[in-house]
């Protein structure tokens, strides 16, 4: 296979990013058109050195069409491990800046520009592409069918990256429509969607071929999550361009309408990318590393149906006491508190597929990341319907304690299910017998588990703290505190956040060498847990 | 009538009651008798191979 058609898109490419470079509109989509430029010029060459003059007749180990298709996947997770720990990281200094404000560097490396590159690094290129690598895996396994579309696969791959890339140099440069989790300018958006098009083309491709009759529980929350995804960033992007070569773009809607478009956008963004698509994951990989069938598999029908009925109606929480109509608000935090039902349906489900196999916990290092994540979607789903009932919402709101809330779910659901999926996948896609080492995933389990600890709770005293700061009033009727007297108590409570944050990233750190050190088929001599040494005694 | 008033009604009245009655014809379709067989069935789908 000599990619005429991929090398021909990248020249192609190329050369349209030097037009765009060269009549750009303003100096930053000019500067942008640049960046894209050389990540395109540097593919061309790298796939042309790859170039296979072996003749016809004489196909490669690469063309066999039998069994599954796993080097796309295997790609695919070792990018989840390296957007992982960049992701990790910047949210380290993204946190270090909040308590010390001299680490804003200006121009580059502000908050405000590197707070958009810490969310969409964690969420869409490292939850991102760890959840196109399972889908990938699962519908296959699943369906026991090849994943449909050949190298459709690649694009799919190599575009989300380039996505990441454009989306990351953008908020460098200052590139941003304003909107949170969806900062992209129309033209890296307009890309995303051609990407996000061949996915739900192989995805929904390989589950048509399947040869097994029926579709498991896994690809519904997986094409769940595709088809809402693909909804929800096409109408929250709909804007025009000022100039076809320039960055600036106005939103189709104006006002609150655009502000309940936004939310509608960013709590499904919520629901469908850091929900529904793990919980495909764990339909998945609990019941292959527990080594037995889900808890109740008509209890994963009903959690998923509840789940996607009543997500897509609970953004207006984020608006309450705005100028959103008060019967929006009211909706919003009704189906919030509904959401309690199939969420934590899903937890039991996930947890009790361990009954009858709990020594897993004791003995299973990867298990009990498992375990500990569907714990943290337990912990959250129950924190996030109580923060949008609008009585607590009025203390909680705009404080730290929805930072807390986020990354309870996020380091702790989303995190801890993707590093147990990784060591699942790891020796299965590189034909390993198990991973490096054992007692690093130990150390990794609870590097995080504490990291998550102390971030949650720190950030849940310095919420509350503030909220309480910004609404306490003396009899005069004055606000007691001013906002800068708010901001120089929340000090202490920065620090120890930073510090949970780096006790996560030294885990994501030693997930990376464990990781890589199975790739390269290393084992570290240790003693599995679970394995009793017995020194036997000769006879007298 | 404006076209808002026309979806808002839609909305709150007939589209109401399909989804309501989609979301409860689902969940009695996957608690019928005999449903519990096939999904027990679907429930070893990942666990029949070895990888």
């Amino acid at each position: 296979m000599n990619n005429t058609i991929t090398i021909g898109g990248l020249v192609a490419g190329a050369f349209l990013a030097l037009l765009g470079a060269g009549f750009a509109h303003d100096d930053l989509f000019a500067a942008h058109m640049w960046v894209l430029f050389f990540c395109l010029a540097i593919s061309t060459v790298v796939v042309v050195r790859r170039v296979d003059f072996s003749g016809a007749g004489r196909a490669s180990s690469r063309d066999d069409q039998s069994g599954y298709f796993d080097e796309v996947i295997r790609y695919g997770t070792i990018a989840t491990v390296f957007w992982g720990v960049v992701g990790f990281l910047v949210g380290v200094f993204v946190a270090l800046q909040l308590a010390f404000p001299a680490l804003n560097l200006e121009p580059f490396l502000t908050f405000g520009r590197v707070r958009p590159l810490h969310t969409s690094a964690v969420v869409f290129a490292f939850g991102g592409n760890a959840l196109i690598a399972t889908s990938f895996y699962v519908v296959q396994r699943t369906s026991r069918a090849r994943l449909f579309g050949g190298d459709l696969a690649w694009f799919v791959f190599w575009g989300y990256q380039l996505f990441i890339v454009m989306a990351a140099t953008g908020y460098l440069l200052g590139i941003t429509q304003g909107k949170e989790y969806a900062e992209p300018e129309w033209y890296v958006d307009i890309w995303l969607t051609i990407v996000w098009v061949a996915y739900l083309v192989v995805f929904l491709g390989t589950i048509l071929k399947r040869k097994e009759p029926h579709i498991y529980v896994a690809n519904w929350f997986y094409l769940a999550f595709i088809v809402t995804i693909a909804m929800l960033h096409i109408v929250n992007n709909l804007a025009m361009p000022v100039s076809f070569l320039g960055i600036k773009s106005y939103s189709a809607f104006a006002g609150v309408q655009d502000a309940l478009t936004q939310w509608w956008y960013g709590h499904n963004a919520v629901g469908f990318f850091l929900t529904a698509g793990f919980l495909g994951m764990m339909y998945y990989f609990v019941p292959k590393q527990a080594e037995r069938p889900v808890y109740s598999y008509r209890l994963s029908i009903i959690h998923f149906w509840a789940l996607i009925f009543m997500y897509i109606w609970a953004g207006p929480h984020h608006l309450h006491y705005t100028a959103l109509p008060d019967w929006a608000q009211t909706l919003g935090m009704v189906f919030s508190i509904m959401l309690w039902m199939p969420s934590w349906g899903g937890m039991i489900n996930g947890l009790m597929t361990l009954s009858g196999a709990w020594d897993k916990i004791r003995t299973d290092p990867i298990m009990r990341m498992m375990v500990m994540a569907i714990a943290f979607y337990g912990m959250s789903t129950f924190e996030g319907p109580m923060m949008s009932v609008k009585a607590v919402n009025s203390l909680s709101h705009y404080t730290d304690w929805t930072i807390g809330h986020v990354h309870s779910g996020a380091l702790g659901w989303v995190g801890m299910i993707t590093f147990g999926a990784v060591y699942f996948l790891v020796p299965k896609l590189w034909g390993r017998k198990r991973l490096y080492s054992l007692a690093m995933v130990n150390w990794h389990f609870w590097l995080a588990t504490l990291g998550i600890v102390v971030y949650a709770a720190v950030m849940w005293v310095a919420g509350i703290q503030q909220g309480l700061m910004w609404r306490e009033y003396d009899d005069q009727g004055f606000l007691v505190y001013s906002f800068a007297e708010t901001v120089s108590a929340l000090f202490p409570y920065y620090l120890l956040r930073a510090l949970g944050g780096v006790m996560y990233l030294a885990g994501g750190i030693i997930m990376a060498f464990n990781v890589t050190m199975t790739i390269l088929g290393h084992e570290r001599e240790e003693r599995l847990p679970g394995q009793v040494t017995v020194n036997l005694q000769p006879a007298e | 009538m404006e076209t808002y008033t026309m979806m808002r009604h839609f909305a709150d009245s007939w589209g109401l009651l399909a989804m309501a009655l989609f979301f409860v014809g689902v969940i009695f379709f996957t608690l019928r008798p005999g449903g519990k067989a096939s999904a027990d069935r679907a429930a070893h789908i990942p666990l029949k191979d070895e990888d």
